[in-house]
Parts: structure tokens; sequence; C-alpha cells
């Protein structure tokens, strides 16, 4: 087995423990959807686009008295190194749930009585930590939507590698490593509304992992607001005017 | 007007702390206010405005919109007006209370493609909306273009107490209907509607930057000089 962690503490791609993978995000990028977004981490490609609130279909789903939430996480045939079943696996269906249900107490459903709002996230090229990064994309695109939310979602993981406490883990450190732990975190009011782990830590290790997996949805965060900001108001500072 | 604050948000931040009055688009928490879509928040002496920059028509009682036939029963017209569900205008509404549908044809009055001018007339969360066309300037559209605009930007067409619509009307010389679903109707010569068409494309592309009423003074007035 390689070593994941050198000498000097850096990782096999060079990042410091506390370090994200470089990420680009991009909101509105495709003209068909209510909203969308694109989201570069590190190697994973990921779209998001989402429909709605639109008419339910079949009619016995429907909520008198809210929207409901599907969601569809994919994997493209060539978002892996060996050619994926582009059917849906089931870890895709576990994944599509668990970004349904990261996202939908960021939403406020109750304005949409009897609606329904499709979230579409396709993984084009795929790295580790494509959950996080398909629910970060997704709530930039629920934003674009212009469908009414309590708050942004901003999504990571942590984990341990080679004895160490690590952030934002890649495919190697996903297989290699001890732990993946994704979280996700509505950074205003301070909700975690995803949280998944595997792997064994200490308690004291889970603590140190927890706080930097949130502390890195706080610097996502940053990014997403940026990247809204300068799709919708031409500038990538948030901007207090005095008004006429 | 000058203690009016504008500021940029998106939805989850903190618009400001303290006891406001606020119309729609927010969430009070305790005594914060936070944005729930992203748009430009006003922020007053006791009140807050969030205007939004996206998302669809949401029907409200009372609303004048702009509609589509798309389709008919023998108790009236379905309609549709760009929200989520399609509007339902009763043939009693159109015909008179007396309608028998054994007597009366539905298509001498509207027919499929037929767009028309309408009030929301019911509307709550456990139906789908109802139209009604009784009331001044409501009805059938017999001419005009229409165009489309983003609905959360129809409070920025018409402008405080009318002033940009005025502004646009007089600038342009043609007469504009505009329904709070984002339909606009526009009545006029070839030359005043292309005028009309780009001042509402130059508010929808903008509609957040400071100095707009005069970007579109400057649009129907350069127009004028370039004839």
């Amino acid at each position: 087995m390689t070593n994941l962690i050198d000498s000097a503490g850096l990782r096999n791609d060079g990042r410091k423990f506390n370090e994200l993978r470089p990420i680009k995000l991009e909101v509105g990028i495709l003209k068909n959807a209510d909203g969308s977004a694109y989201i570069e981490m590190g190697k994973n490609k990921i779209i998001a686009a989402v429909y709605g609130p639109k008419e339910v279909h079949p009619r016995h789903l429907v909520r008198p008295d809210r929207a409901i939430v599907k969601c569809r996480y994919h994997m493209a045939s060539f978002s892996t190194d060996t050619r994926k079943n582009p059917a849906p696996s089931r870890r895709e269906t576990e994944i599509s749930k668990i970004i349904r249900q990261s996202l939908e107490p960021a939403l406020i459903l109750e304005d949409y009585p009897r609606t329904a709002i499709h979230i579409w996230v396709e993984v084009l090229q795929s790295d580790g930590g494509s959950r996080c990064a398909g629910v970060t994309a997704a709530s930039l695109a629920l934003a674009d939507a212009g469908i009414n939310m309590r708050d942004i979602v901003a999504s990571c993981a942590a984990g341990k590698v080679d004895g160490k406490v690590v952030l934002d883990l890649d495919n190697i450190e996903d297989m290699e490593g001890e732990t993946d732990m994704p979280v996700a975190l509505m950074p205003n009011i301070g909700e975690v509304t995803l949280f998944q782990m595997d792997g064994i830590v200490s308690p004291a290790e889970f603590k140190e992992a927890f706080e930097l997996a949130l502390s890195g949805c706080q610097d996502l965060y940053k990014l997403q607001k940026q990247a809204l900001f300068t799709k919708y108001f031409g500038t990538d500072k948030p901007q207090v005017q005095e008004g006429e | 007007m000058s203690e009016i604050k504008r500021k940029y948000v998106i939805p989850g931040e903190l618009i400001a702390q303290g006891s406001y009055g606020i119309r729609g688009n927010m969430l009070k928490i305790g005594d914060k206010i936070y944005a729930t879509r992203i748009g430009m928040a006003e922020v007053g002496t006791d009140t807050i405005r969030l205007i939004s920059l996206n998302g669809s028509y949401m029907p409200r009682l009372d609303d004048i919109v702009v509609g589509k036939v798309i389709n008919f029963n023998a108790f009236g017209w379905q309609v549709d007006i760009k929200s989520w569900f399609p509007a339902f205008l009763p043939a009693a509404n159109v015909m008179g209370r007396d309608y028998s549908s054994a007597r009366d044809s539905l298509a001498s009055q509207l027919t499929l493609g037929d767009q028309l001018l309408a009030a929301i007339a019911g509307y709550d969360r456990t139906r789908d909306p109802m139209l009604s066309i009784s009331g001044p300037g409501l009805g059938k559209i017999a001419e005009g273009n229409t165009v489309k605009v983003s609905p959360s930007k129809v409070p920025r067409i018409i402008g405080k107490k009318g002033a940009m619509i005025n502004a646009i009307e007089s600038g342009s010389g043609c007469r504009l209907s505009i329904g709070q679903n984002g339909i606009i109707v526009m009545v006029g010569s070839a030359e005043s509607v292309s005028k009309a068409t780009s001042a509402i494309n130059l508010i929808e592309s903008e509609a957040h930057s400071p100095g707009l009423t005069q970007k579109v003074h400057d649009i129907l007035s350069l127009g004028d000089k370039s004839e």
C-alpha cells in the first residue's frame, strides 16, 4: 500500500490535512431548467438541475399542504475509469435519497402546496465525495430556480487517512483510508442536514473530524455565495447601497 | 426616502435585526429576518421589502394576469397562466348566470389559443386558480404583441406608483397591459412596439442595477433621436 500522507504531512495530491480540493462553481448553466448549477471539486464534475414547482405525477403522490421533492443522482457511463452500467445502482438510489433528505430541510415546501420539485444530479466525472459535491451544486440550483429556502446547503466530507484526520477525501483516500464522514450544513442557521459515517474513529477523532467538516462547509458556503452573486449581481462581493 | 438601505441577498442571509414588518420572501426567526430568495432587500425604517430576481408566478387573489386558452369543457375554459397549475374560467362568468351548456356555444366567445386578460377571482392552497373577466379592461385580447418577463420583475416594470410603465407608454407611444404573471401585451404601431420591447428587455436584464429609471428614459429618448 502506498503512503497516503508523506513525511511532510502532505497528502497524495499535495494538500494539507485541512485543505479542500480546488473548487469551481457556476450557476445557471442550463437554459431549459428552472435552475441549474455546475461544480468541479477536484476531479468531480457534476451538473445539478432543478425543475418546478410543477404538477405532481403520478397524482396519488400529491401532498395537499406542501410540495414533494424528487431527486435523482446518476453517474454517467463515462464518469468512471471502467464503464459504469447506466442503470441506477443500489448506491445511486441511496445517494438520491440522501441528497433529497439533506436539501429538504432547507426548502420551505409549505409555500408550494400540491406541487413537485425535481432535482437532477448528473455526475460527469467522479472522484471521491460526489454526494457532497452534488448537494452543494443542487442547493445552488434550487436557489437559482427561485424556490423559497431557509438557507443554502453546503456539504463536504472529513475522515481519517493513515491515522490522521483530514478534510475532503478524494477517491484514493476514500478507498484506502480508514474513515469517511460526509456532512451537510446550513451555514446561517447552523443546522446539520446530512451526516453519514463509515469506518472506526475514537470519540476525540470523531469530534475533530466533525469540526473539520463543518469548517469545510463554511468555506464552501463562501464560494457558493460568490457564485450566486456573480450570476445575479455581476459582482462577487456583497454590496450595501444607500437608496435613491 | 433617504433612509432606505438596499442590499443584495441570497437565501439564508441575515437582512436585519429588529421589529420590522416584512412582505414576502423572508423568514422571521426571533427578531432576526432572513432572506428566502435571491434578490434585493430594501430596508426602510419599519418595513423590509425583498424584490426577488427569479422564480415562477404564484397566483394571488385579485391579480390581473394574461393567459392563453388551452382547453375547454362544458363548464368553462382552462387557461394557461404560466403558473404551476392551469386556471379555470367558468362559462357563467363570460356568458352570464343563465348559461346553459345545451344552448350556448363556448367557442363563440373564446377558442383554443385565444389570449385574455383576466383577474384571479379565487385561489387558495387547496384549489386551482379561478379566473374572472368581469371588470374594466378585462376579456379577450383582440390585438397586440406579447413579451414575457420573469414574474418577479413585474414590480420593476410597473415602477413606483406606475412611474416606469408611464414612462414606457409615453416614450414609445404604445399601450401596455401587464399581467402579474409576467406576460405583457403591447398594442401600438410596429415601431412603438419594438421600442417598448427594448425598454422592457432592459428592465428585465438589469432589474437590480441602480439608476434603472434613467437608463430606460435614455433608451426611449435615444430611440426618438435616431428616427
